[in-house]
């Protein structure tokens, strides 16, 4: 296999050279310099913010660099726009897919490729190049109904159709169950045997390490160092992308658990729209002093079963959700907090906080009621929110340019801790989080991870929605799986295995309790 | 050379100010531009326009009694706008509130005690509140745009009155002129003797206090912004979307329903076709010049009043149709949403090309 590494004859496929980018004030990319070979599987490594995506996108062509320059076999050229870059042979797949749902498989690549088509021999190609390739897809498929592994197939499939001969993946695995990832890696090393190019992102270390030829680590727009990824260990990388030391949680796991506080008794809810998905059936007991995770792939009913939870969905009957012992699958959000819990949503830009809104306005937010709440009365009391802001930024260590900025003037990292903090500042008997760390650097994460371990072993009863299996591993005394809208039984992380966790997210759990279903 | 638009990391604060003030400088050298075009001296047309009518007594408190109204139903409007609830129909309910309002001085003329005026007012304001509540219910119950819905109210709601002032409600003794009886005695609301400034004008200014107080410091204003830019997060914090709709409708309703009734029980005197010169229409105009900001909006009804008054004047000096002030409101609010722009983004000059990339 052609590993590159430090020939200097070699005949690099795409030297980025000196890359600059600016965004007003802030330097994106700094002299930044990469070089892919043919046939290597590169991976870009850094932390949320330290410029990967810049990068990517000015090797794709949608962004256009301040200075510096891209060398493709060889010759100068400049990528105006990603139709540009796909005529070099430039492929990329997103992290976020752009599929229509409502169309099939072939109509979704056919959207994508220039010129006339004729459908019959396009589903033909492309289940020739699905098969090759071993990523299975049914041309005729609706995408609604596909799983987003298989979804990302057809980005992968879209890009192989245009023969590429580098593959740009922005961290493919975030969405994949592990024997979907392990699936994706054989597709991959077999790419790169034929001597395509692999740009790959991700956070993943042991990822990186079991797969690519070569690292690149990107730290605060500048590149810090060029590894080989097989030859160092998953926390040395972790020093390299963090700059020092990332704090080990600790692992203690709860060995007595305390009362009920959350529970869930046969939770029903209708799917939300034709692309919702319906929670059916689900039972779940969480008690004082233990974490309970809840893993899943992307869109298996995560989103719903938060909202079915904070009460912004309420359901019905009022006793199939009960926290701290009161019935309110039928209250509000608010007279659940009333009860004692908290929650924190996935996306903190627009549900868990208002992008426009200064921190100590956001602050009010979840926090305008109850006997501690911001309203006395009709009026808000915005000076103790200005204190509460300054207390909870020292406390979880949000780091902002001024006093009381924007919400959509901070970082992810610092962002999501400010949204924790204002949780956990209350001290909640229940709190309940939608992906604590998600897009969020390992610096910040640990620490949020560490402050909800915490808050568990302090008394309250803590559920994490995450389709991170590492951080679940990480934090949890017990874990659930979500598939299609229904909840396997919660069982001792002990006891669990990737590969048992693997087959839940793929629906084991479902069929067994086909029986039970139909008899009731 | 290419101009590029930069989004800020947050919005600014200095141009949020500045922006009206851009808009209105912008609006000026374009209004210089048209009178200069219809062969005017530009800069004796614009102060003709703009400046004269503040020079006499006579003409500020015409310049309140145009305000009045503007404020009234602009402040509603910019409460309604800040929830995102597009409210475009206020002058149909205007007329509502008018029609509403003048029940008793039409059905019981004989009513004179100083509780009539007390009841008129309110059911001015009940009037424009049942008005408004239409495009409400349409809009929580179907998901109607409430921006068609209210807006062909109004039509509705003129031709309603057009029907009672020339049909059920035509004064007997009024020469078959198509308008109601006078109001009369307790009925009238209180008027300056030549001015004409009248009550409206004190609740205009008590409505933008009281509901400036309501947007920057009660939890009321705190959901309305958050409604207005992010309902997710509204909900989130326990928000209600349709509480909002309703709440902004029946505000801005009952607002606009009072400025008609104030109108109708003072400056004019009776009810009749036309009662208003597009107050509800301009009023939406002078809710964005205001920032949407309670205090902001008694500012720009100044203003959009004084385009009103100069659009008399220069009818009269000029002998150029009074329709000019509705081109020097629409170029105005053109230039707001444009300048409104450089609040969230910046303009980057970039002389070379892509700065130097290939060189």
């Amino acid at each position: 296999m052609a590993a590159a590494t430090g020939d200097k004859a070699k005949a690099w496929l795409l030297e980025a050279s000196r890359i600059v980018k600016r965004f007003g004030g802030l330097v994106a990319n700094d002299e930044v310099t990469l070089r892919v070979a043919p046939g290597e599987i590169h991976a870009l490594l850094g932390e949320n913010g330290a410029g990967k995506s810049t990068l990517v996108k000015i090797i794709y062509g949608s962004l256009q660099p301040n200075a510096g320059e891209l060398i493709w076999k060889g010759e100068p050229v400049a990528i105006a726009n990603p139709a540009a870059a796909r005529d070099l042979g430039i492929g990329m797949v997103f992290q976020h897919f752009s599929l229509f749902e409502a169309l099939t498989v072939a109509e979704n690549i056919a959207l994508a490729l220039a010129g006339p088509y004729d459908l019959a021999a396009l589903s033909e190609r492309i289940s020739r190049v699905s098969g090759e390739y071993g990523l299975p897809l049914v041309p005729s498929a609706v995408v609604a109904d596909l799983s987003v592994g298989e979804r990302q197939r057809i980005e992968i499939v879209r890009c192989l159709l245009q023969e590429p001969r580098l593959l740009i993946m922005d961290e493919p695995t975030a969405v994949l169950t592990p024997q979907e990832a392990d699936q994706l890696f054989i597709t991959l090393k077999r790419l790169a045997g034929e001597g395509c190019a692999v740009l790959y992102i991700s956070h993943r270390l042991e990822e990186v390490k079991g797969l690519c030829h070569n690292a690149t680590i990107l730290r605060h727009g500048k590149v810090v160092a060029e590894v080989d990824p097989r030859k160092e260990t998953a926390n040395s990388l972790a020093r390299l992308m963090v700059g020092g030391d990332v704090h080990a949680i600790k692992p203690s796991h709860a060995d007595t658990a305390g009362s009920t506080l959350l529970c869930l008794n046969g939770l029903n809810l209708p799917a939300d729209g034709p692309f919702g998905v319906a929670l059916k059936d689900v039972h779940l007991n969480v008690h004082a002093g233990e974490v309970v995770a809840v893993a899943g792939v992307a869109g298996n009913g995560q989103g719903e079963l938060f909202v079915a939870l904070s009460g912004e969905r309420t359901a019905t009957p009022g006793d199939a959700i009960a926290m701290a012992g009161s019935p309110c699958a039928g209250l509000g959000i608010n007279a659940r907090r009333a009860l004692g819990a908290a929650f924190v949503p996935e996306e903190r830009l627009g549900h868990g906080a208002v992008p426009g809104f200064t921190l100590s306005q956001n602050v009010v937010l979840t926090r305008h009621s109850g006997k501690d709440g911001l309203a006395t009365g009709a009026f808000v009391d915005y000076a103790r929110a200005t204190r509460l802001t300054e207390e909870i930024s020292r406390k979880y260590d949000v780091r902002k340019g001024k006093p009381d900025p924007e919400a959509r003037a901070l970082s992810g990292g610092n962002l999501q801790k400010f949204v924790m903090g204002r949780e956990l500042d209350r001290e909640p008997k229940i709190l309940i989080v939608n992906q604590p760390t998600w897009g969020v650097d390992a610096g910040a994460a640990a620490l949020i991870r560490q402050a909800l371990i915490d808050l568990a072993r302090a008394g309250s009863a803590v559920l994490v929605i995450s389709q991170d299996l590492d951080e679940i591993f990480e934090i949890a005394d017990r874990i659930a799986v979500i598939s299609r809208g229904e909840l396997s039984d919660a069982e001792p992380a002990g006891a669990m295995t990737t590969e048992r966790i693997g087959l839940l997210m793929a629906g084991a759990h479902e069929k067994a309790r086909q029986p039970v279903a139909e008899a009731v | 050379m290419r101009l590029y638009l930069e989004k800020r990391p947050e919005h600014s604060g200095a141009m949020a100010i500045a922006s009206p003030f851009i808009a209105v400088a912008l609006t000026l050298v374009t209004g210089g531009i048209i009178f200069a075009l219809l062969g005017f001296n530009p800069f004796s047309a614009l102060y003709l326009y703009f400046i004269d009518p503040l020079t006499s007594l006579w003409s500020i408190e015409a310049l309140l009694v145009k305000a009045g109204p503007l404020i009234l139903i602009g402040v509603g409007l910019a409460v309604g706008y800040s929830a995102n609830v597009w409210n475009i129909g206020a002058e149909g309910q205007l007329v509502a509130g008018a029609v509403a309002g003048s029940m008793f001085p039409v059905l019981f003329p004989a009513w004179q005690d100083p509780t009539v005026l007390p009841a008129i007012l309110l059911m001015g304001i009940l009037g424009g509140m049942a008005w408004a509540s239409i495009p409400a219910f349409l809009k929580v119950r179907f998901g109607a745009s409430e921006i068609l819905s209210s807006l062909m109210l109004v039509y509705v709601a003129q031709l309603g009155l057009d029907w009672l002032v020339r049909g059920p409600w035509r004064d007997p003794k009024g020469f078959n002129f198509p308008k109601s009886v006078e109001f009369a005695g307790w009925q009238v609301l209180p008027v300056s003797p030549d001015g004409g400034v009248h009550l409206g004008i004190a609740f205009a200014l008590i409505a933008a206090i009281v509901l400036a107080v309501v947007m920057a410091f009660m939890l009321k204003g705190f959901e309305i912004r958050v409604m207005g830019t992010t309902p997710r997060a509204g909900a989130f914090s326990g928000f209600s979307r349709s509480r909002t709709v309703w709440f902004s409708f029946l505000l801005s309703g009952g607002l606009a329903g009072l400025a008609g009734i104030c109108e109708v029980a003072g400056p004019i005197g009776h009810l009749q076709p036309g009662i208003s010169p597009g107050y509800g229409f301009t009023a939406i105009i002078v809710a964005f010049l205001g920032r949407l900001n309670p205090l902001g909006v008694v500012v720009a009804g100044l203003m959009l009043a004084l385009s009103y008054l100069g659009g008399e004047g220069a009818q009269v000096a000029l002998g150029i149709s009074d329709k000019i002030a509705h081109v020097f409101q629409g170029i105005l609010l053109f230039y707001i949403l444009a300048c409104d722009t450089l609040i969230l983004y910046r303009i980057r000059l970039a002389i070379f090309g892509r700065a130097g990339a290939r060189q």
